[in-house]
């Protein structure tokens, strides 16, 4: 009965988000209730983009308990590539008429780099913004995962391969822009990225990206091979022992986790028009991490809510508090972790039971009683 | 009688300056305003005094004329003079009785609407002061200013440059005397040689001397003998040269004659293998100075991560209190102590450091880590939020920007191994304080009680409980003792580095690396990867740059952990 509720209310906010938020922002009146922004619409579709990207993080740190400090760099990478394929697109349009990419004529770059030619094809860099960041997922987490490094060992080395990935992609050698990143892009597939219907477009694009990736994971965690990332994170020296290769399931799925976050950052760029380094760095990679842990780990949807939630906050509090906004996420970090492990989510689904012990204890003070002890929940 | 001009404004809080102003109103009125005096006692020729007064004329020509004048003359006693008046800090100054002078102008203080100038004499540059033995200060109204125009400038100038030069090599200072034989080698010429080696019989100072004589040699080098050429090529050769490679490099290229040039590029090869021996040195220490950092800040983190399990994200922001810390205090010895014992502003700040560090640690252990032990990724996301809040307030107290924390005055400077190499003192006081923090934390886990119980503590939780030690104070103390082993890091911090809210964050990923290359729960361990990382850091930087440097060194560490997943030196257990 109750997953019967969940399942329709589940469906309910997918096709909220996917029909009805861009039908009102493309036919209702606007300055009407039921009209949606251009603004807000955007604002959500970067939203749904890092819900793409929460996904992936709560499947290896929910379901299967390694923690990744480092996920900024699988997003940035998908985002560069993205990115590379939109700054090639605006073509001879840019500042300096050349065929260069504008940054590349004030570093005096001859020639377009090698590794910048094949994503002049929109096909090539659809594959490549997944491809990428797995490769060096798969290639990370096989060094890492083979010789077990695990828990905080594990995370520690994530945020120093953010921090490497931050100080790399800052340099102008490497060709991506430096500090100022990748911006000024102007088409997508021939459309103008300026127009709403572009990103109404894109929305779409986004909403569906996520509707698929929560299909994806959800599959793979009602898998067997989901049982075993669960009984990875709950007592990895038993898998071991009971003959599977703990380190093969880690690779695959952090090698997901990675693809994902690559498509998420694919989707972030077009529509918020610029990807710098400051978005891979170890700050940014953190905060992922708390979207999850606000949502609820463990828990699909609950990542998903707490990817948009938490950046709803974010954007509402930098703009109208931004002195208290440091402030306000950091208090979510020791809240969230203190009392509620199980983030928002946690705290709806025992909200029910909880009240219903706390009106039990309130009219019949007489608790003594054996039939109506409190029963612990969780052994 | 309102005496308008002189004021004496004393340091300190404005409360007493208005009491000290009555005072001197009380004593000129009483002795007779006298600020005169004592700068009488010494004064210029006759012909000299002349010419200084036509300094005052309206006259632009008779200006120039006596400025070019005096400069000519060479007179050491002219240098303040001069210099001043090429800074335009020049001033004609009539006090409110006896006739107008002239007076050198120091730094303006702004109080209230009006800018105070302090005055020197003109005779040695010498503080003038009011009947009361203050500081003179006169408002910047009652002053007028000599006008030395470019032209006055340029005409003095060579003149003012070997006067300088020629000062400052006869300077108590042996770097002032050493800087001036260097610069003196770069635009001097023959005449100098014999003033050179008048001073190089009195210099004592190895370095010194071995600067005198690199300068004597390049100025022979513009000779016309080739002969001198040739022996002063050689003679910078011998000597390790270091200033002198782009000229002989010229030389060894286009000069006339063969011998020259042969001479020239010999001394080339000599000082570049002196060169490349000094730069292993200086490699050396600067690994060593790096190292000792990341082990400063690495150690209390290791000890607590080896206590508790505990990844404490907020380290660093533990690190940055350290730093404020040394800021405040610095800031209280400026405004409530005299100038004089401001040097030692630092040593108390090492103590004061430790404190507020290990306080914030005590307070983060007993409200919020307590409740996380045995759940080592719940610790570091909550210490990773409690960073983010002691930054934004710090942010928000001391602002964004970076505060200034000056060097204590022993430790600028450093001392000269060769010629070439310097070590800075502050880098060898954190080397030293690196190796202080490493003694007193094995004393302190080896050799105390408090000591002991840590470490039983880390070895069997549940048998110390047993056996009665006080298991949850251990930990508040062992977080408190990182904390402020963090605090400490911090204030070492502020004398090589920047002081601002993102200090902390600079440095956190490194000195986890340190940790968890030396493996959990030894010291031994921290000690020798901070070391190594410091040390292989230095050696990369030059050939691939900073950044590239360290993305190479965290592969190096990940391929490390391959080998040896527990780091460097792992407590063995069943588990892995």
């Amino acid at each position: 009965m109750e997953k019967k509720v969940g399942g329709v209310v589940l469906v309910l906010a997918a096709l909220w988000f996917l029909v009805a938020m861009p039908s009102l922002n493309a036919f209702g009146t606007p300055g009407s209730f039921f009209h949606v922004s251009d603004f807000t619409l955007n604002l959500f579709g970067k939203f749904l983009a890092y819900a793409i990207l929460a996904l992936g993080l709560d499947l290896i740190w929910g379901y299967t308990g390694i923690l990744s400090m480092g996920h900024g760099v699988f997003f940035g990478l998908g985002a560069y590539c993205m990115g590379m394929y939109l700054t090639l697109e605006i073509g001879g349009e840019g500042v300096y008429q050349s065929k260069l990419p504008d940054f590349m004529v004030w570093n005096r770059v001859k020639e377009l780099p090698l590794f910048w030619k094949p994503f002049h094809s929109f096909f090539f860099t659809t594959l490549a913004v997944a491809v990428v960041p797995g490769l060096l997922a798969a290639v990370f987490g096989f060094l890492a995962f083979r010789t077990r490094v695990r828990g905080v060992y594990f995370a520690i080395i994530t945020q120093a391969l953010a921090l490497s990935a931050w100080l790399v992609f800052n340099r102008n050698e490497i060709n991506l822009g430096g500090t100022n990143g990748l911006t000024n892009f102007k088409k997508i597939l021939g459309f103008t990225l300026t127009e709403a219907s572009t990103q109404r477009g894109l929305y779409v694009v986004t909403a569906l990206a996520l509707c698929g990736a929560y299909l994806l994971c959800r599959w793979i965690v009602k898998s067997r091979a989901g049982k075993i990332l669960l009984a990875i994170r709950d007592a990895e020296n038993r898998v071991l022992y009971s003959g599977y290769t703990p380190a093969n399931y880690k690779v695959f799925v952090f090698t997901v986790s990675a693809m994902l976050a690559g498509v998420a950052g694919a989707l972030y760029v077009p529509q918020v028009g610029i990807i710098t380094p400051g978005r891979i760095g170890v700050l940014p990679s953190i905060e992922m991490v708390i979207w999850v842990a606000v949502g609820g780990r463990g828990s699909l949807i609950g990542a998903v809510i707490g990817a948009v939630g938490v950046n709803w906050a974010r954007s509402y509090l930098t703009s109208s508090y931004p002195d208290y906004w440091l402030y306000f996420l950091g208090g979510i970090f020791i809240l969230v972790v203190q009392f509620f492990p199980d983030g928002i989510l946690g705290v709806a689904r025992d909200a029910p039971r909880k009240l219903e012990k706390w009106i039990r204890r309130t009219t019949r003070p007489a608790a003594g009683d054996e039939a109506f002890a409190p029963v612990r929940s969780e052994g | 009688m309102q005496q308008a001009g002189i004021r004496a404004i004393p340091r300190g809080a404005s409360a007493r300056s208005f009491i000290s102003r009555v005072l001197i109103l009380v004593f000129a009125l009483g002795f007779g305003l006298a600020a005169r005096g004592e700068a009488r006692t010494e004064s210029f020729s006759p012909a000299i005094q002349a010419e200084i007064a036509q300094l005052g004329s309206k006259n632009r020509k008779t200006r120039r004329r006596a400025a070019l004048g005096l400069a000519k003359r060479l007179e050491p006693k002219l240098l303040p003079l001069l210099l001043a008046l090429r800074e335009g800090s020049l001033y004609r100054w009539k006090p409110e009785s006896g006739e107008a002078r002239f007076v050198i102008g120091g730094d303006a203080v702004t109080r209230g609407e009006v800018e105070y100038v302090p005055l020197f004499s003109i005779h040695g540059k010498k503080r003038l002061t009011s009947a009361d033995g203050k500081p003179l200060f006169v408002p910047d109204g009652g002053l007028r200013k000599i006008r030395a125009g470019r032209r006055i400038r340029r005409a003095v100038k060579p003149y003012l440059n070997q006067l300088q030069s020629s000062a400052q090599l006869h300077s108590a200072d042996p770097n002032v005397r050493r800087a001036a034989a260097t610069r003196m080698a770069r635009v001097g010429d023959k005449d100098l040689i014999p003033l050179l080696d008048k001073v190089l019989e009195n210099e004592t100072h190895w370095l010194g001397r071995h600067a005198l004589i690199e300068a004597k040699a390049l100025i022979r080098l513009k000779s016309p003998n080739p002969e001198e050429r040739r022996s002063a090529a050689a003679a910078l050769g011998e000597i390790h040269g270091l200033n002198a490679v782009s000229v002989l490099q010229r030389l060894a290229e286009k000069d006339t004659d063969a011998s020259v040039r042969a001479a020239a590029s010999d001394a080339i090869g000599e000082i570049e293998g002196y060169l490349s021996w000094t730069a292993t040195i200086d490699t050396l220490f600067r690994g060593l100075s790096l190292g000792s950092i990341l082990l400063l800040m690495a150690l209390g983190l290791a000890i607590v991560f080896g206590l508790m399990g505990v990844i404490n994200m907020a380290h660093g922001e533990l690190m940055m209190l350290g730093a404020y810390a040394t800021f405040i205090i610095q800031g209280v010895f400026i405004s409530y102590l005299p100038q004089n014992y401001f040097g030692w502003y630092f040593l108390l700040a090492l103590p004061v450091a430790f404190l507020a560090s290990a306080l914030m640690g005590f307070l983060m252990e007993v409200s919020i880590i307590r409740h996380l032990y045995g759940r080592p990724l719940e610790t570091l996301l909550t210490t990773w939020g409690i960073s983010l809040i002691l930054q934004q307030a710090v942010r928000q107290v001391f602002g964004a920007q970076n505060v200034d924390v000056k060097s204590p005055e022993w430790l600028s400077g450093g001392y000269h191994l060769m010629v070439g190499v310097q070590f800075p003192y502050n880098r060898m006081f954190i080397i030293a304080l690196a190796v202080f923090c490493v003694v007193g934390t094995y004393l302190f886990l080896f050799r105390t009680r408090a000591g002991l119980r840590i470490r039983a503590v880390t070895q069997n939780r549940g048998m110390s409980t047993c056996l009665g030690v006080p298991s949850r104070r251990v930990d508040a103390g062992t977080f408190a003792f990182g904390a402020g082993l963090a605090g400490m890091a911090g204030a070492a911090l502020s004398q090589v580095g920047n002081v601002g809210p993102a200090l902390g964050q600079n440095y956190i990923v490194d000195s986890f690396m340190v940790v968890v290359t030396g493996g959990v729960g030894k010291i031994l361990g921290t000690i020798v990867a901070g070391f190594g990382i410091g040390g292989m850091n230095k050696m990369l930087e030059p050939a691939m740059g900073a950044v590239f440097g360290k993305v190479v060194i965290l592969v190096l560490v990940i391929l490390f952990l391959q080998r040896r997943p527990e780091g460097l030196f792992a407590i063995r257990t069943r588990g892995a």
